[in-house]
This record gives structure tokens, C-alpha cells and sequence, in this order.
């Protein structure tokens, strides 16, 4: 027997480990197919955004004074960036807090997986959910509330960079904020809360040009505010500069404030990450 | 680390851990040799999942040595995890996926994993390859939980308390699983609070109580150590019933006979079962 365990041991230190980046695209498939089998999680997942798009953008839809766009068009950015938010912070937060109480975190710390792989299969999946979101939220919003695609090719790069920048300090943030529940049912409301504060100070719900500033000044200290802000600039006229608090899209600032929001929240995330619940030691 | 601790699968000398101002190991050694099935056997509380979680490098220790495959557990690499399986007490596994998908994403980890087909059979799960995993029953889950833990193909398992909550058939397939892991030539580490469950499986046993080995070795060597003293029991004419402890019953028996002149009415030897020793052992002997 002896003999055996010995042998299967030199058999095991010749195999190479799996790496991280390839892991990390089985996990994303596995997360994606997990996700769109839960029919109920997907659809109310995606419709959220879209009924309050629907909603804000029919009962508030007249003439915005002196910037040449309507209140309808206004919430076609807002509400995209509040849907790429949804999608990487709040389903992330609370995802990851419930894997964590059902000890799927624990289990996967006791294989020789990277921590790596896990991390790079959420953000494939936050890539794939909030892209989709996103697609549906545009396609409403020009269908419905005459907002225009920009014919400008420099209007898209900026598009691509806010998205990307704004769902990977968002994803981050909601890995962070997993941390904070001590169990999986206490996940959501944990979550959604600071979620819908930052929505109401961010210039989501409320137009920025009627927000007090000392709370337009606490929603600027998060990514949400300056991800609403590039959209419109992707998205409105540039008339519409004058409703913002600069008078200006600032997207040197915005790529600034959401650049330091994806290395502040990875610190975050590699400082308080837990593969553990509190009351597991 | 002498040699010998190289020999060994799992050495492990004066471990403690502390919660707080409860003491749940206080100064426990193991030997676990290579190849061999070992039962770590005591009652709720005693420290074996602490003990274990300790091996598995899934929770810190205050004081003592480990040594789990020649590494020490709190630094386990990833070539160290890849050789150690472990099959937890209450895990849960993805609810939407099925089990073939879920068996054969984890064999990806495994730098040299069994065939994930071949795994599914040797649990009893092959029927229930496509089925999605939250429609498992309570010991199919258990199956893919023992599956997940040997994918790998480790030298070592550690399964805490595999058995807890199974109905009697259930537990008899389950040993025969971990019969056939151990044929394979896996060092196998379980945990149980059934003392049945250690003397069917386990070639050696360590009893824990209090967080301290009280006792160990082979099972039949524990009782016949602890349990030389037989009962002797009888009736006398009267119909009295009598019975005596003694370490020489043949002799009493003996005696017996020839005071009886034939057949001795109400005649019973019985040794201690294990489990007479095991509860005077953990000191739960009144809770008989």
C-alpha cells in the first residue's frame, strides 16, 4: 500500500497545475449557465432596469429648459448606468454573500482552483449580464425616448471605456460589499440600501439640476454619479452640458474617478475577502 | 521533520486551538501511516472537526505540529491541495447545474484528475449523471460530495462525519464506497460519532474526548486492552438472579458447574462491546 501512495504522489507533482486565466473561462461558463437557468433571477434581473426606465421616462417626458433634450432622454442614460450597477454590484454583493453562508466558497478554497479563476469567472459573467442589460436599455431607450446612437466613432470608444471601467469598479465594490452580511439572508438588504441611496444622489431618479449639492457632492465620491454623467455625454446633445453641475461631460475626470475606484476597490477586495462566514472562524 | 514524519500521511504532535476561553484541542497527536483508513472517533464536541479542519488547512492552530503529506496544512500550496481530498459535513454543491457537469468542471482543477465517468460510477451516481443537482436526495448529494472530494485522485481524504443524518442502508453503501477508496490505496481520515461506523471501516482508531486522545490503536485491541474484565451471569435456585465481574471467567464458570452439578440456570458471559469502553472512555458512561 504503501508503495502505491507513493508512487500516485510522484505521479501527481509531474502534472501541471491548470492556470488561472483558463479556469477562469471554464468558471465564466459555468457562472453563465447557472445564471440563465434560474429563469425567475434572469428575468427580474433584466426587467428591473427597464420598468423604471419605462416608468421615470413616461411620467416625466416634457421639454428640459434651455438644453434642447427631453426628461425622457435624460433617464435613458441614467437608467443604463443603474443597470450596469445592478448587474455587477448588487447581483455580485448578494450572489457571493449567499455562495459564501452555503459554503460554496469554502468548498472551492479546498481545491487546489486559484482564487484568480473564481474572481475572472464573475467578472465574465457581470461582462456578459451587463452588456445584455445594457443592449435591451439602448434599444428601449432609441426605440421609445428618441434618444440617437452616436454617429461619432470617438462617442463609442468612450461608451466602451465607461462601461468597461464603471462595471469593473462596480463588480469590485460588490465583491467587497459581499463581506459585509453575516449571512446570506441578510445579503440583500444589506446591499440593495447603499445601492439605492447612490441611485437617488447619483443623478438616477432625480435629475442632477434638482439634487442639493452637499448630496450631489457624497454621490460624486462614487463611481455611479461620473458613469451617469459619460453616458449622457455618449447619449444627449451636447446642449445638454449646461444641466451638469461643470457645465461639461469632464470625461477626463470621470475616467480619472472610475480608473481609482477599480484600483481602490481591488485593494478592497484583496483585503477583506473572505472564503469563510464570520461565526466559521 | 524526522523521517518518520515523512512516512507518515499525517503527523501531528501537541496541537492545540483555543475559541476564546473554550480549549477544543488540548495537546492532540496522530500518526496516520500511508494507505490505512483511520477513524477518529469521539462525541459532538470533542474537537474531531476542529482536528480536521486544522489538517485540511482550513482553520489556524495555536500551538503544536502538523505535517499533512510533508507540508505544513496553514501553507498549503496548490500542488498541496491537489493531493488532498476533502469531503465536508454539510456542503453544498451548484443547485442548477448537473451532476456530470459539476463532477467534470472540478476534475479541470486537478492537475492529474480521475476520469470524472469512472468517479460518477464509483459513487453510484451514473444514473443520475444528467440529473441537475438540487434534485438529489439528501445521500445522492453526499455521493457527489464524495465524488468532488476523490476527483482528484488524492493520496489523502479527510471526510468529516460522512454518515451524519443517513438511514441505516444508506450508511452500508457508504462504508462500501470508502472500502473501495481504500482498496485503491487512499489514506483515508474519517471522523464519526458512531462507534460502529470506526470499527467497520477503520484499521486503526484514535478516541478523542475533551480535545486529548484518550485512547488508541486497532479496534479489537481498544476493547480487548480496556474490556479484560467479563461479566458472568446467573440464577440461583431461589431465583435470584447474580452476576460477577471477573478477569478469569472460566473459572467462575467452572465453579459454577460444579455447584449446580449440570446445567446452570440464567448462564451469561459477555465481554465489554466497544461501545462499554468507548463511553467509559469519553467519561459518558452514566449517560447510558
Amino acid at each position: 500500500m504503501t508503495t502505491t501512495a507513493v508512487r500516485a504522489h510522484s505521479e501527481t507533482s509531474s502534472g501541471r497545475l491548470p492556470g488561472a486565466w483558463g479556469l477562469g473561462l471554464q468558471r465564466g461558463a459555468l457562472e453563465i449557465k447557472q445564471f440563465f437557468r434560474q429563469r425567475d433571477q434572469v428575468v427580474f434581473t433584466f426587467a428591473f432596469p427597464v420598468v423604471f426606465l419605462f416608468l421615470f421616462a413616461s411620467i416625466f417626458s416634457d421639454d428640459v429648459q434651455g438644453a434642447g433634450i427631453t426628461a425622457s432622454q435624460l433617464y435613458v442614460p441614467a437608467m443604463m448606468a443603474a443597470g450596469i450597477m445592478s448587474t455587477s454590484f448588487q447581483s455580485l454583493g448578494i450572489s457571493i454573500a449567499i455562495e459564501r453562508d452555503e459554503k460554496v466558497l469554502r468548498r472551492l478554497r479546498g481545491t487546489p482552483m486559484p482564487p484568480a479563476a473564481y474572481f475572472l469567472g464573475k467578472i465574465w459573467l457581470v461582462l456578459v449580464t451587463g452588456a445584455l442589460e445594457t443592449a435591451i436599455l439602448l434599444l428601449v431607450g432609441t426605440t421609445l425616448y428618441d434618444v440617437d446612437l452616436p454617429s461619432d466613432l470617438g462617442k463609442w470608444a468612450d461608451f466602451a471605456w465607461i462601461f468597461v471601467l464603471g462595471l469593473t469598479a462596480c463588480a469590485l465594490l460588490g465583491i467587497a460589499i459581499s463581506s459585509v452580511p453575516k449571512s446570506g439572508k441578510s445579503a440583500t438588504s444589506v446591499v440593495v440600501l447603499p445601492f439605492l441611496v447612490l441611485q437617488f444622489i447619483s443623478g438616477v431618479y432625480i435629475a442632477i439640476d434638482t439634487i442639493p449639492d452637499w448630496m450631489l457632492n457624497i454621490g460624486a465620491l462614487f463611481p455611479l454619479k461620473w458613469m451617469c454623467q459619460g453616458l449622457r455625454g455618449v447619449f444627449l446633445p451636447e446642449s445638454a452640458q449646461v444641466l451638469e453641475q461643470a457645465g461639461g461631460w469632464e470625461f477626463g475626470r470621470i475616467a480619472l474617478v472610475l480608473g481609482a475606484w477599480c484600483v481602490g476597490g481591488l485593494l478592497l477586495c484583496l483585503l477583506t475577502f473572505r472564503w469563510k462566514n464570520r461565526r466559521d472562524g | 521533520m524526522t523521517t518518520q514524519a515523512h512516512q507518515l500521511a499525517v503527523h501531528v504532535r501537541g496541537l492545540r486551538k483555543r475559541y476564546g476561553d473554550v480549549t477544543a484541542v488540548d495537546g492532540i497527536d496522530l500518526g496516520i501511516r500511508q494507505g490505512e483508513v483511520f477513524g477518529l472517533l469521539g462525541p459532538n464536541g470533542a474537537g474531531k472537526s476542529t482536528t480536521v479542519e486544522i489538517l485540511q488547512g482550513n482553520r489556524g492552530r495555536d500551538d503544536g505540529e502538523v505535517s499533512v503529506l510533508g507540508s505544513d496544512p496553514a501553507t498549503g500550496t496548490r500542488a498541496w491541495r491537489s493531493r488532498v481530498g476533502i469531503v465536508w459535513q454539510d456542503e453544498s454543491a451548484p443547485a442548477e447545474l448537473t451532476v456530470r457537469e459539476t463532477v467534470r468542471h472540478f476534475a479541470r482543477y486537478y492537475p492529474k484528475p480521475r476520469d470524472p465517468e469512472e468517479v460518477m460510477g464509483l459513487v453510484g451516481l451514473e444514473e443520475k449523471a444528467a440529473s441537475r443537482v438540487k434534485a438529489l436526495s439528501g445521500g445522492q448529494r453526499r455521493r457527489l460530495d464524495v465524488a468532488l472530494g476523490v476527483i482528484g485522485g488524492p493520496e489523502l481524504l479527510l471526510l468529516d462525519e460522512p454518515t451524519t443524518g443517513f438511514d441505516p442502508s444508506a450508511r452500508r453503501q457508504f462504508w462500501e464506497l470508502i472500502r473501495k477508496l481504500a482498496d485503491e490505496g487512499t489514506t483515508i481520515l474519517l471522523t464519526t460519532h458512531y462507534l460502529e461506523e470506526a470499527e467497520a471501516l477503520a484499521h486503526r482508531l484514535a478516541v478523542i474526548a475533551k480535545g486529548r486522545v484518550v485512547a488508541e490503536g486497532e479496534p479489537s485491541a481498544l476493547r480487548e486492552r480496556f474490556g479484560t474484565e467479563a461479566t458472568v451471569e446467573w440464577t440461583e435456585p431461589d431465583g435470584t438472579p447474580r452476576e460477577e465481574r471477573t478477569d478469569t471467567p472460566t473459572r467462575t464458570v467452572a465453579e459454577l458447574m460444579h455447584r449446580f452439578d449440570g446445567e446452570i440456570p440464567g448462564l451469561r458471559v459477555s465481554r465489554p462491546t466497544l461501545e462499554d469502553v468507548y463511553l467509559r472512555l469519553t467519561g459518558q458512561e452514566d449517560a447510558r
